[in-house]
Protein backbone atom coordinates (compact mmCIF):
# COMPACT_ATOMS: atom_id res chain seq x y z
CA UNK A 1 0.00 0.00 0.00
CA UNK A 2 1.39 3.78 -0.99
CA UNK A 3 2.35 5.50 2.06
CA UNK A 4 -0.51 7.87 3.07
CA UNK A 5 0.53 11.52 1.95
CA UNK A 6 0.02 13.69 4.70
CA UNK A 7 -3.05 17.26 3.61
CA UNK A 8 -2.44 20.26 5.26
CA UNK A 9 -5.24 22.12 6.00
CA UNK A 10 -5.94 25.44 4.12
CA UNK A 11 -6.92 28.06 6.70
CA UNK A 12 -9.34 30.46 5.50
CA UNK A 13 -11.91 32.83 6.09
CA UNK A 14 -14.94 32.31 7.80
CA UNK A 15 -18.37 34.29 6.23
CA UNK A 16 -21.90 33.54 6.85
CA UNK A 17 -21.33 30.38 7.39
CA UNK A 18 -18.69 29.68 4.41
CA UNK A 19 -15.04 29.50 4.26
CA UNK A 20 -14.34 31.16 1.49
CA UNK A 21 -10.24 32.72 0.40
CA UNK A 22 -9.86 36.31 0.72
CA UNK A 23 -11.40 38.00 -2.18
CA UNK A 24 -7.84 39.83 -2.39
CA UNK A 25 -6.26 36.39 -2.55
CA UNK A 26 -3.49 37.28 -0.11
CA UNK A 27 -2.44 35.34 2.36
CA UNK A 28 0.26 35.38 5.26
CA UNK A 29 2.56 32.79 7.18
CA UNK A 30 1.58 31.88 10.36
CA UNK A 31 5.18 30.65 12.72
CA UNK A 32 5.27 28.17 15.43
CA UNK A 33 7.04 29.59 18.51
CA UNK A 34 10.11 28.17 17.03
CA UNK A 35 10.16 29.58 13.90
CA UNK A 36 8.61 26.80 11.57
CA UNK A 37 6.05 27.73 9.20
CA UNK A 38 2.48 26.50 10.61
CA UNK A 39 0.23 27.25 7.35
CA UNK A 40 -0.45 30.20 5.37
CA UNK A 41 -3.46 31.68 6.09
CA UNK A 42 -6.13 33.87 4.04
CA UNK A 43 -5.07 37.27 4.54
CA UNK A 44 -8.64 39.40 4.98
CA UNK A 45 -8.80 42.74 2.84
CA UNK A 46 -11.75 45.76 3.68
CA UNK A 47 -13.61 43.90 1.18
CA UNK A 48 -13.98 40.81 3.30
CA UNK A 49 -14.74 42.86 6.46
CA UNK A 50 -18.02 44.26 4.03
CA UNK A 51 -19.08 41.10 3.56
CA UNK A 52 -18.37 39.87 6.95
CA UNK A 53 -20.59 42.47 7.88
CA UNK A 54 -23.34 42.05 5.18
CA UNK A 55 -23.35 38.64 7.06
CA UNK A 56 -23.57 39.45 10.35
CA UNK A 57 -26.19 41.52 9.80
CA UNK A 58 -28.77 39.77 7.95
CA UNK A 59 -28.16 36.51 10.28
CA UNK A 60 -28.92 39.26 13.26
CA UNK A 61 -32.65 39.86 13.76
CA UNK A 62 -32.96 35.86 13.10
CA UNK A 63 -30.50 35.00 16.23
CA UNK A 64 -31.73 38.02 18.25
CA UNK A 65 -35.47 36.17 17.86
CA UNK A 66 -34.57 33.10 19.37
CA UNK A 67 -35.49 32.62 22.61
CA UNK A 68 -32.78 33.40 25.49
CA UNK A 69 -33.22 29.46 26.35
CA UNK A 70 -32.30 28.34 22.68
CA UNK A 71 -29.47 30.70 22.51
CA UNK A 72 -27.86 29.10 25.54
CA UNK A 73 -28.62 25.42 24.15
CA UNK A 74 -26.77 26.23 20.76
CA UNK A 75 -23.34 28.04 22.88
CA UNK A 76 -23.47 24.66 24.84
CA UNK A 77 -24.14 22.33 22.08
CA UNK A 78 -20.44 24.61 20.88
CA UNK A 79 -19.07 23.14 24.40
CA UNK A 80 -19.69 19.94 23.49
CA UNK A 81 -18.20 20.10 20.00
CA UNK A 82 -14.94 22.18 21.20
CA UNK A 83 -14.76 19.07 23.98
CA UNK A 84 -14.86 15.92 21.03
CA UNK A 85 -12.02 18.89 19.49
CA UNK A 86 -9.47 19.34 22.81
CA UNK A 87 -6.45 17.72 21.42
CA UNK A 88 -6.77 19.79 18.23
CA UNK A 89 -6.92 22.95 19.96
CA UNK A 90 -4.26 21.72 22.65
CA UNK A 91 -1.99 21.31 19.89
CA UNK A 92 -2.60 24.43 17.79
CA UNK A 93 -1.49 26.14 21.53
CA UNK A 94 1.12 24.00 21.69
CA UNK A 95 2.57 25.18 18.10
CA UNK A 96 1.99 28.83 19.77
CA UNK A 97 4.99 27.59 22.31
CA UNK A 98 2.91 26.98 25.00
CA UNK A 99 3.78 24.29 27.23
CA UNK A 100 1.76 20.98 27.28
CA UNK A 101 0.59 21.33 30.56
CA UNK A 102 -0.52 24.70 29.63
CA UNK A 103 -2.50 24.26 26.83
CA UNK A 104 -4.64 21.52 28.30
CA UNK A 105 -5.38 24.00 31.19
CA UNK A 106 -6.25 26.95 28.72
CA UNK A 107 -8.18 24.70 26.51
CA UNK A 108 -9.87 23.31 29.56
CA UNK A 109 -10.79 27.00 31.00
CA UNK A 110 -11.74 27.72 27.53
CA UNK A 111 -14.39 25.36 27.24
CA UNK A 112 -15.56 26.20 30.89
CA UNK A 113 -15.74 29.25 29.90
CA UNK A 114 -17.99 29.15 27.25
CA UNK A 115 -20.39 27.04 29.05
CA UNK A 116 -19.94 29.54 31.42
CA UNK A 117 -21.17 32.28 29.27
CA UNK A 118 -23.92 29.87 27.52
CA UNK A 119 -25.28 29.75 31.10
CA UNK A 120 -26.07 33.12 31.03
CA UNK A 121 -28.43 33.20 28.23
CA UNK A 122 -31.60 33.54 29.94
CA UNK A 123 -30.34 34.52 32.99
CA UNK A 124 -29.08 37.74 32.08
CA UNK A 125 -32.18 39.78 31.11
CA UNK A 126 -32.83 39.49 35.21
CA UNK A 127 -29.78 40.54 36.73
CA UNK A 128 -29.01 43.11 34.13
CA UNK A 129 -32.67 44.45 33.39
CA UNK A 130 -34.87 45.85 36.19
CA UNK A 131 -37.91 47.14 37.56
CA UNK A 132 -37.86 50.70 38.83
CA UNK A 133 -39.68 52.41 41.28
CA UNK A 134 -41.26 55.53 40.11
CA UNK A 135 -43.95 57.74 41.52
CA UNK A 136 -47.41 57.92 39.27
CA UNK A 137 -49.57 55.25 37.87
CA UNK A 138 -46.97 53.10 36.10
CA UNK A 139 -44.94 49.78 36.10
CA UNK A 140 -41.74 51.24 34.94
CA UNK A 141 -39.19 48.30 33.82
CA UNK A 142 -35.72 48.34 32.05
CA UNK A 143 -34.30 45.85 29.76
CA UNK A 144 -31.72 44.73 27.56
CA UNK A 145 -31.44 44.62 24.35
CA UNK A 146 -28.48 43.42 21.95
CA UNK A 147 -26.85 46.35 20.03
CA UNK A 148 -26.79 44.75 16.59
CA UNK A 149 -23.23 43.69 14.81
CA UNK A 150 -20.19 44.22 16.83
CA UNK A 151 -16.37 43.48 15.49
CA UNK A 152 -14.41 41.73 17.81
CA UNK A 153 -10.64 42.72 17.96
CA UNK A 154 -9.33 39.53 19.31
CA UNK A 155 -6.45 38.98 21.73
CA UNK A 156 -3.31 37.82 20.50
CA UNK A 157 -2.90 36.23 24.88
CA UNK A 158 -4.52 34.61 25.54
CA UNK A 159 -4.94 32.86 22.41
CA UNK A 160 -7.88 31.02 22.90
CA UNK A 161 -9.32 31.62 26.09
CA UNK A 162 -9.33 35.34 24.92
CA UNK A 163 -10.55 34.79 21.98
CA UNK A 164 -13.74 33.21 23.67
CA UNK A 165 -13.75 34.93 26.22
CA UNK A 166 -14.06 38.16 24.00
CA UNK A 167 -16.86 36.10 21.71
CA UNK A 168 -19.62 34.33 23.83
CA UNK A 169 -20.40 37.65 26.40
CA UNK A 170 -21.39 39.44 22.07
CA UNK A 171 -23.02 36.72 20.94
CA UNK A 172 -25.08 35.18 23.93
CA UNK A 173 -27.16 38.48 24.52
CA UNK A 174 -28.39 38.07 20.43
CA UNK A 175 -25.68 40.33 19.03
CA UNK A 176 -23.60 38.96 15.96
CA UNK A 177 -19.60 39.24 15.61
CA UNK A 178 -17.52 39.89 13.32
CA UNK A 179 -14.02 38.37 14.87
CA UNK A 180 -11.00 40.26 13.55
CA UNK A 181 -7.77 38.00 14.45
CA UNK A 182 -3.85 37.37 13.53
CA UNK A 183 -1.03 36.59 14.95
CA UNK A 184 -0.97 33.78 18.00
CA UNK A 185 -4.44 33.63 17.90
CA UNK A 186 -4.82 32.53 14.16
CA UNK A 187 -4.90 29.15 14.34
CA UNK A 188 -7.37 29.16 16.64
CA UNK A 189 -9.87 31.18 15.69
CA UNK A 190 -9.81 29.05 12.48
CA UNK A 191 -10.73 26.41 14.39
CA UNK A 192 -12.92 27.49 16.50
CA UNK A 193 -14.31 28.67 13.12
CA UNK A 194 -15.05 25.14 11.81
CA UNK A 195 -16.14 24.10 15.31
CA UNK A 196 -18.79 26.84 14.65
CA UNK A 197 -19.53 25.45 11.50
CA UNK A 198 -20.49 21.75 12.51
CA UNK A 199 -22.51 22.79 15.82
CA UNK A 200 -25.57 24.45 15.54
CA UNK A 201 -24.28 28.36 15.78
CA UNK A 202 -26.16 30.01 12.11
CA UNK A 203 -23.80 30.99 9.46
CA UNK A 204 -23.16 34.52 9.55
CA UNK A 205 -23.66 34.81 13.81
CA UNK A 206 -19.83 34.18 13.79
CA UNK A 207 -17.29 35.69 11.25
CA UNK A 208 -14.29 34.90 11.82
CA UNK A 209 -10.96 37.05 9.64
CA UNK A 210 -7.77 36.50 10.14
CA UNK A 211 -5.06 38.89 9.02
CA UNK A 212 -3.40 42.19 10.36
CA UNK A 213 -6.17 43.72 13.01
CA UNK A 214 -4.48 47.06 12.33
CA UNK A 215 -5.54 47.07 8.51
CA UNK A 216 -9.11 46.29 8.97
CA UNK A 217 -9.66 47.72 12.13
CA UNK A 218 -10.26 51.34 10.93
CA UNK A 219 -12.52 50.42 8.02
CA UNK A 220 -14.97 48.68 10.90
CA UNK A 221 -14.44 51.64 12.95
CA UNK A 222 -15.89 53.43 10.04
CA UNK A 223 -18.41 50.72 8.90
CA UNK A 224 -21.68 52.58 8.93
CA UNK A 225 -23.73 49.32 9.87
CA UNK A 226 -21.43 48.54 12.56
CA UNK A 227 -23.02 49.32 16.17
CA UNK A 228 -20.08 48.35 18.09
CA UNK A 229 -16.73 47.71 18.04
CA UNK A 230 -14.48 46.27 20.70
CA UNK A 231 -10.91 46.90 20.92
CA UNK A 232 -9.84 44.95 23.48
CA UNK A 233 -6.92 43.06 21.64
CA UNK A 234 -6.64 46.22 19.15
CA UNK A 235 -3.06 46.80 18.60
CA UNK A 236 -1.09 49.64 19.64
CA UNK A 237 -1.12 52.87 17.54
CA UNK A 238 -5.10 52.69 16.49
CA UNK A 239 -5.15 56.18 15.15
CA UNK A 240 -7.43 58.69 16.94
CA UNK A 241 -8.93 59.78 13.77
CA UNK A 242 -9.93 55.92 13.57
CA UNK A 243 -11.20 55.44 16.75
CA UNK A 244 -12.99 59.57 16.55
CA UNK A 245 -14.70 57.70 13.11
CA UNK A 246 -16.91 55.32 15.02
CA UNK A 247 -18.50 58.37 16.80
CA UNK A 248 -20.32 59.41 13.63
CA UNK A 249 -23.23 56.41 14.59
CA UNK A 250 -22.91 56.38 17.57
CA UNK A 251 -21.22 52.88 18.10
CA UNK A 252 -20.25 51.60 21.01
CA UNK A 253 -16.71 51.41 21.71
CA UNK A 254 -15.48 48.40 24.30
CA UNK A 255 -12.25 47.84 25.88
CA UNK A 256 -11.48 45.60 28.45
CA UNK A 257 -9.79 42.67 29.95
CA UNK A 258 -8.94 39.90 27.43
CA UNK A 259 -9.61 36.91 29.82
CA UNK A 260 -12.35 37.93 32.50
CA UNK A 261 -15.82 36.83 32.97
CA UNK A 262 -18.44 38.83 34.04
CA UNK A 263 -21.94 39.50 33.14
CA UNK A 264 -20.74 43.01 32.82
CA UNK A 265 -19.24 42.42 29.93
CA UNK A 266 -22.18 40.83 28.71
CA UNK A 267 -24.26 44.52 29.44
CA UNK A 268 -20.81 45.70 27.37
CA UNK A 269 -22.83 44.89 23.99
CA UNK A 270 -26.21 45.60 24.96
CA UNK A 271 -29.03 48.73 24.90
CA UNK A 272 -31.10 49.15 27.76
CA UNK A 273 -34.61 49.89 27.19
CA UNK A 274 -36.71 51.65 29.66
CA UNK A 275 -40.37 51.08 29.04
CA UNK A 276 -42.97 53.12 31.05
CA UNK A 277 -46.75 50.72 31.24
CA UNK A 278 -49.68 52.82 32.29
CA UNK A 279 -52.00 50.83 35.25
CA UNK A 280 -55.11 52.33 36.84
CA UNK A 281 -55.08 53.94 39.47
CA UNK B 1 -31.31 21.12 -33.11
CA UNK B 2 -34.03 24.15 -33.04
CA UNK B 3 -34.47 25.75 -36.51
CA UNK B 4 -34.40 29.72 -36.79
CA UNK B 5 -37.44 31.00 -37.47
CA UNK B 6 -38.08 33.57 -39.50
CA UNK B 7 -40.70 37.25 -38.74
CA UNK B 8 -41.83 39.75 -40.85
CA UNK B 9 -41.83 43.17 -39.53
CA UNK B 10 -45.19 44.88 -38.82
CA UNK B 11 -43.45 48.20 -40.03
CA UNK B 12 -42.42 46.56 -42.85
CA UNK B 13 -39.51 44.97 -44.91
CA UNK B 14 -37.95 41.52 -45.41
CA UNK B 15 -38.18 39.28 -42.83
CA UNK B 16 -35.31 38.93 -40.31
CA UNK B 17 -34.22 35.63 -39.16
CA UNK B 18 -33.08 34.56 -35.59
CA UNK B 19 -29.43 33.41 -34.92
CA UNK B 20 -29.04 30.13 -33.38
CA UNK B 21 -27.44 30.64 -29.09
CA UNK B 22 -24.72 28.77 -28.30
CA UNK B 23 -25.39 28.47 -24.43
CA UNK B 24 -21.81 27.87 -23.56
CA UNK B 25 -20.39 30.39 -25.36
CA UNK B 26 -22.73 32.90 -24.32
CA UNK B 27 -22.26 32.31 -20.42
CA UNK B 28 -19.04 32.32 -21.09
CA UNK B 29 -18.76 35.63 -22.77
CA UNK B 30 -21.39 37.07 -20.19
CA UNK B 31 -18.81 35.86 -17.19
CA UNK B 32 -15.77 37.96 -18.52
CA UNK B 33 -18.04 40.59 -19.23
CA UNK B 34 -18.79 40.87 -15.36
CA UNK B 35 -15.75 40.26 -14.62
CA UNK B 36 -14.67 44.14 -15.72
CA UNK B 37 -13.35 46.13 -12.36
CA UNK B 38 -15.10 49.73 -12.16
CA UNK B 39 -13.36 51.94 -10.03
CA UNK B 40 -13.29 55.64 -8.67
CA UNK B 41 -15.12 58.07 -11.34
CA UNK B 42 -15.93 55.64 -13.77
CA UNK B 43 -17.95 53.77 -10.74
CA UNK B 44 -19.24 57.18 -10.01
CA UNK B 45 -20.16 57.71 -13.55
CA UNK B 46 -22.08 53.81 -13.63
CA UNK B 47 -23.82 54.29 -10.86
CA UNK B 48 -25.64 57.90 -12.12
CA UNK B 49 -26.10 56.27 -15.17
CA UNK B 50 -27.35 53.44 -13.32
CA UNK B 51 -30.14 55.67 -11.35
CA UNK B 52 -30.97 57.46 -14.22
CA UNK B 53 -32.19 54.44 -16.25
CA UNK B 54 -34.22 52.96 -13.07
CA UNK B 55 -38.02 52.24 -13.50
CA UNK B 56 -38.38 52.45 -10.05
CA UNK B 57 -40.75 49.52 -9.42
CA UNK B 58 -44.19 48.73 -6.94
CA UNK B 59 -46.01 45.73 -8.16
CA UNK B 60 -47.63 44.59 -4.80
CA UNK B 61 -51.35 43.52 -4.31
CA UNK B 62 -50.95 46.07 -0.80
CA UNK B 63 -49.72 49.27 -3.18
CA UNK B 64 -51.99 52.16 -2.14
CA UNK B 65 -52.32 56.01 -2.90
CA UNK B 66 -49.95 57.02 -0.38
CA UNK B 67 -47.08 54.30 -1.22
CA UNK B 68 -46.86 55.12 -4.77
CA UNK B 69 -46.95 59.38 -3.79
CA UNK B 70 -43.25 58.04 -1.63
CA UNK B 71 -42.45 55.96 -4.43
CA UNK B 72 -42.45 58.99 -6.59
CA UNK B 73 -41.31 61.52 -4.36
CA UNK B 74 -37.72 59.04 -3.85
CA UNK B 75 -37.99 58.32 -8.05
CA UNK B 76 -37.45 62.38 -8.39
CA UNK B 77 -35.58 62.69 -5.48
CA UNK B 78 -33.35 59.80 -4.50
CA UNK B 79 -31.25 60.86 -1.86
CA UNK B 80 -32.80 63.74 -0.25
CA UNK B 81 -29.58 65.35 1.49
CA UNK B 82 -27.95 65.37 -2.32
CA UNK B 83 -28.84 67.70 -5.15
CA UNK B 84 -26.16 66.04 -7.73
CA UNK B 85 -28.05 62.33 -7.75
CA UNK B 86 -30.04 62.18 -10.72
CA UNK B 87 -33.91 61.03 -11.00
CA UNK B 88 -34.57 58.00 -11.93
CA UNK B 89 -36.13 57.06 -15.28
CA UNK B 90 -39.75 56.02 -14.51
CA UNK B 91 -41.73 54.81 -11.91
CA UNK B 92 -43.37 51.21 -12.53
CA UNK B 93 -47.02 51.21 -11.08
CA UNK B 94 -50.25 49.09 -11.16
CA UNK B 95 -52.99 50.46 -13.84
CA UNK B 96 -54.82 51.10 -10.93
CA UNK B 97 -52.11 53.62 -9.45
CA UNK B 98 -50.98 55.37 -12.88
CA UNK B 99 -53.19 58.46 -11.61
CA UNK B 100 -51.74 59.23 -8.09
CA UNK B 101 -48.21 58.43 -10.08
CA UNK B 102 -49.10 60.81 -12.54
CA UNK B 103 -50.30 63.52 -10.30
CA UNK B 104 -46.64 62.79 -7.92
CA UNK B 105 -44.36 63.50 -11.04
CA UNK B 106 -45.87 65.72 -13.19
CA UNK B 107 -43.52 68.32 -14.65
CA UNK B 108 -40.20 66.44 -12.92
CA UNK B 109 -39.37 64.28 -16.28
CA UNK B 110 -39.75 61.43 -14.52
CA UNK B 111 -42.06 58.81 -16.41
CA UNK B 112 -45.20 56.68 -15.55
CA UNK B 113 -45.40 53.31 -16.59
CA UNK B 114 -47.67 50.83 -16.34
CA UNK B 115 -47.52 47.27 -16.54
CA UNK B 116 -51.23 46.16 -18.39
CA UNK B 117 -52.79 43.58 -20.62
CA UNK B 118 -53.81 41.36 -17.70
CA UNK B 119 -50.08 41.17 -16.03
CA UNK B 120 -48.30 39.30 -14.82
CA UNK B 121 -49.62 35.95 -16.71
CA UNK B 122 -51.50 37.80 -19.13
CA UNK B 123 -53.95 35.07 -18.93
CA UNK B 124 -57.48 36.87 -20.01
CA UNK B 125 -59.53 37.28 -23.21
CA UNK B 126 -57.48 39.14 -25.54
CA UNK B 127 -60.27 41.81 -25.42
CA UNK B 128 -59.71 42.10 -21.72
CA UNK B 129 -56.19 42.43 -21.70
CA UNK B 130 -56.60 45.35 -24.90
CA UNK B 131 -58.58 47.03 -22.40
CA UNK B 132 -56.33 46.95 -19.86
CA UNK B 133 -53.49 48.87 -21.66
CA UNK B 134 -56.61 51.37 -23.09
CA UNK B 135 -57.53 52.11 -19.32
CA UNK B 136 -54.25 52.24 -18.36
CA UNK B 137 -52.71 54.60 -21.24
CA UNK B 138 -56.12 56.54 -20.85
CA UNK B 139 -55.23 57.12 -17.29
CA UNK B 140 -52.05 58.68 -18.13
CA UNK B 141 -49.56 55.86 -18.72
CA UNK B 142 -46.45 56.97 -20.94
CA UNK B 143 -45.15 53.50 -20.73
CA UNK B 144 -46.87 50.14 -21.01
CA UNK B 145 -45.35 46.90 -20.07
CA UNK B 146 -46.90 44.21 -20.74
CA UNK B 147 -46.12 40.15 -20.77
CA UNK B 148 -45.91 38.52 -23.88
CA UNK B 149 -48.69 35.47 -24.46
CA UNK B 150 -46.17 32.67 -23.70
CA UNK B 151 -49.55 30.27 -23.40
CA UNK B 152 -49.34 30.77 -27.22
CA UNK B 153 -46.04 31.10 -28.02
CA UNK B 154 -44.84 27.81 -26.28
CA UNK B 155 -47.70 25.73 -27.76
CA UNK B 156 -45.94 27.06 -30.93
CA UNK B 157 -48.79 30.01 -32.41
CA UNK B 158 -46.05 32.69 -33.05
CA UNK B 159 -48.75 34.35 -35.23
CA UNK B 160 -51.36 34.71 -32.04
CA UNK B 161 -48.84 35.90 -29.63
CA UNK B 162 -47.04 38.57 -32.65
CA UNK B 163 -50.66 39.44 -33.88
CA UNK B 164 -51.55 40.55 -29.73
CA UNK B 165 -48.75 42.78 -29.49
CA UNK B 166 -49.30 44.14 -32.65
CA UNK B 167 -52.82 44.91 -30.66
CA UNK B 168 -51.14 45.46 -27.47
CA UNK B 169 -48.87 48.46 -29.62
CA UNK B 170 -52.23 50.06 -31.50
CA UNK B 171 -54.01 50.36 -27.82
CA UNK B 172 -50.95 52.28 -26.99
CA UNK B 173 -51.11 55.27 -29.02
CA UNK B 174 -48.31 57.53 -28.19
CA UNK B 175 -47.29 55.26 -24.98
CA UNK B 176 -44.13 53.21 -25.50
CA UNK B 177 -44.29 49.38 -25.39
CA UNK B 178 -42.35 47.31 -23.76
CA UNK B 179 -43.01 43.40 -23.92
CA UNK B 180 -41.86 41.22 -21.33
CA UNK B 181 -40.58 37.86 -22.32
CA UNK B 182 -40.77 36.45 -18.53
CA UNK B 183 -37.68 34.28 -19.54
CA UNK B 184 -37.54 32.32 -16.81
CA UNK B 185 -40.50 30.73 -18.22
CA UNK B 186 -39.44 30.02 -21.80
CA UNK B 187 -36.97 27.41 -20.99
CA UNK B 188 -33.61 28.21 -22.93
CA UNK B 189 -31.62 30.84 -24.55
CA UNK B 190 -32.83 29.90 -27.72
CA UNK B 191 -36.65 30.40 -27.19
CA UNK B 192 -35.80 33.80 -25.89
CA UNK B 193 -33.70 34.92 -28.48
CA UNK B 194 -37.07 33.75 -30.74
CA UNK B 195 -39.32 35.55 -28.23
CA UNK B 196 -37.24 38.75 -28.75
CA UNK B 197 -37.34 38.79 -32.82
CA UNK B 198 -41.02 38.30 -32.69
CA UNK B 199 -41.51 40.85 -30.13
CA UNK B 200 -39.39 43.06 -31.81
CA UNK B 201 -41.24 42.38 -35.25
CA UNK B 202 -44.36 42.96 -33.86
CA UNK B 203 -43.32 46.59 -33.03
CA UNK B 204 -42.21 46.43 -29.40
CA UNK B 205 -40.15 49.39 -28.25
CA UNK B 206 -38.36 48.12 -26.05
CA UNK B 207 -38.19 44.16 -24.97
CA UNK B 208 -37.95 43.25 -20.96
CA UNK B 209 -36.45 40.38 -19.58
CA UNK B 210 -38.83 39.50 -16.52
CA UNK B 211 -42.00 40.50 -14.43
CA UNK B 212 -40.05 40.19 -11.56
CA UNK B 213 -42.57 37.79 -10.31
CA UNK B 214 -40.80 34.71 -10.82
CA UNK B 215 -37.39 33.51 -9.59
CA UNK B 216 -34.09 33.32 -12.61
CA UNK B 217 -35.22 36.72 -13.91
CA UNK B 218 -32.76 39.27 -15.70
CA UNK B 219 -29.40 36.86 -15.13
CA UNK B 220 -26.44 38.46 -17.16
CA UNK B 221 -26.37 36.13 -19.90
CA UNK B 222 -29.88 36.91 -20.43
CA UNK B 223 -29.60 40.35 -21.20
CA UNK B 224 -26.46 39.31 -23.17
CA UNK B 225 -28.70 37.44 -25.38
CA UNK B 226 -31.28 39.56 -25.55
CA UNK B 227 -29.30 42.60 -26.45
CA UNK B 228 -27.94 40.44 -29.26
CA UNK B 229 -30.96 39.89 -30.58
CA UNK B 230 -31.61 43.54 -30.70
CA UNK B 231 -28.46 43.86 -31.81
CA UNK B 232 -29.22 41.51 -35.18
CA UNK B 233 -32.64 43.17 -35.35
CA UNK B 234 -31.25 46.48 -35.92
CA UNK B 235 -28.54 44.89 -38.28
CA UNK B 236 -31.60 43.79 -40.34
CA UNK B 237 -34.08 46.23 -40.30
CA UNK B 238 -32.36 49.14 -39.03
CA UNK B 239 -34.71 49.50 -36.28
CA UNK B 240 -33.76 50.11 -32.96
CA UNK B 241 -35.29 48.50 -30.07
CA UNK B 242 -34.55 49.33 -26.39
CA UNK B 243 -34.07 46.69 -23.07
CA UNK B 244 -35.19 46.48 -20.19
CA UNK B 245 -33.95 43.96 -17.26
CA UNK B 246 -35.74 43.77 -14.54
CA UNK B 247 -36.39 40.97 -11.82
CA UNK B 248 -33.57 40.18 -9.12
CA UNK B 249 -31.41 43.08 -9.67
CA UNK B 250 -30.36 44.16 -6.40
CA UNK B 251 -26.95 45.44 -5.73
CA UNK B 252 -25.06 48.03 -7.50
CA UNK B 253 -22.30 45.56 -9.04
CA UNK B 254 -25.35 43.56 -10.42
CA UNK B 255 -26.34 46.89 -12.25
CA UNK B 256 -23.01 48.09 -13.50
CA UNK B 257 -22.43 44.54 -14.73
CA UNK B 258 -25.46 44.93 -16.93
CA UNK B 259 -23.97 48.18 -18.11
CA UNK B 260 -21.13 46.92 -19.44
CA UNK B 261 -23.11 44.25 -21.23
CA UNK B 262 -25.34 46.41 -22.93
CA UNK B 263 -22.40 48.60 -23.66
CA UNK B 264 -20.06 46.35 -25.34
CA UNK B 265 -22.84 44.31 -27.57
CA UNK B 266 -24.71 47.40 -28.37
CA UNK B 267 -22.71 50.24 -28.27
CA UNK B 268 -22.56 52.75 -25.08
CA UNK B 269 -25.43 54.92 -26.91
CA UNK B 270 -27.49 52.53 -25.18
CA UNK B 271 -26.37 54.08 -22.24
CA UNK B 272 -29.24 55.93 -21.74
CA UNK B 273 -32.96 55.59 -20.01
CA UNK B 274 -34.08 56.21 -23.91
CA UNK B 275 -32.95 52.92 -24.98
CA UNK B 276 -32.14 50.83 -21.64
CA UNK B 277 -33.95 50.41 -18.16
CA UNK B 278 -33.47 48.71 -14.84
CA UNK B 279 -36.81 47.76 -13.12
CA UNK B 280 -35.82 47.33 -9.66
CA UNK B 281 -37.14 48.59 -6.29
CA UNK B 282 -34.47 47.72 -3.96
CA UNK B 283 -31.45 48.48 -6.27
CA UNK B 284 -31.95 52.30 -5.96
CA UNK B 285 -30.49 51.95 -2.18
CA UNK B 286 -27.51 49.72 -2.60
CA UNK B 287 -26.42 52.33 -5.62
CA UNK B 288 -27.05 54.85 -2.74
CA UNK B 289 -25.34 53.60 -0.98
CA UNK B 290 -21.94 52.69 -2.82
CA UNK B 291 -22.28 56.57 -3.81
CA UNK B 292 -22.39 57.06 -0.29
CA UNK B 293 -19.34 55.19 -0.13
CA UNK B 294 -17.62 57.10 -2.64
CA UNK B 295 -18.38 60.39 -0.93
CA UNK B 296 -17.29 59.35 2.67
CA UNK B 297 -14.40 56.32 2.34
CA UNK B 298 -16.26 54.69 4.70
CA UNK B 299 -18.97 51.59 4.16
CA UNK B 300 -22.46 52.94 4.54
CA UNK B 301 -25.63 51.11 6.14
CA UNK B 302 -29.57 50.45 5.25
CA UNK B 303 -29.88 53.29 7.98
CA UNK B 304 -28.73 56.01 5.81
CA UNK B 305 -30.99 55.66 2.92
CA UNK B 306 -34.85 55.91 2.86
CA UNK B 307 -37.11 53.32 3.73
CA UNK B 308 -39.37 51.88 0.92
Amino acid sequence: MAEHMPVDKTFKLFIGGAFPRSESGRTFQVHSADGDLLANAAKASRKDLREAVKAARSAQPGWAGRTAYNRGQVLYRVAEVMESRRSEFTSVLRATGMAARAARTEVDRSIDRWVWYAGWADKLHHVLGTVNPVVGPYFNFTFPEPTGVVVVAAPDDPPLLGLLSRIAPVIVSGNTAVVATGGPSTLAAVTLAEVLATSDVPGGVVNVLTGEKGELLPWALGHMDVNSVDLTGAPDGLENEAVAAAADNVKRIVRSDPAGASPYMIGDFLEMKTVWHPIGR
Amino acid sequence: MTTSTAFVPSTGGGPVSTTPVDAVSLEARAAALCTRSIKTTSKRAALHTTIRCIDLTTLEGTDTAGKVASLCQKAIRPSPGDPTIPSVAAVCVYPEMVEHAVAAVAGTGVAVASVAGAFPAGMSAPAVRVADIADAVGRGADEIDIVLNRSAFMAGDLGRAHDEIVAAKEACGSAHLKVILETGELGSYDQVRRASMLAMAAGADFIKTSTGKIPRAATHPMVLNMAEAIRDYADQTGVVVGLKGAGGIRTAKQAWHHLVIVGETLGSEWLNPELFRLGASSLLNDVLMQIQKLDTGRYSGPDYVTVD
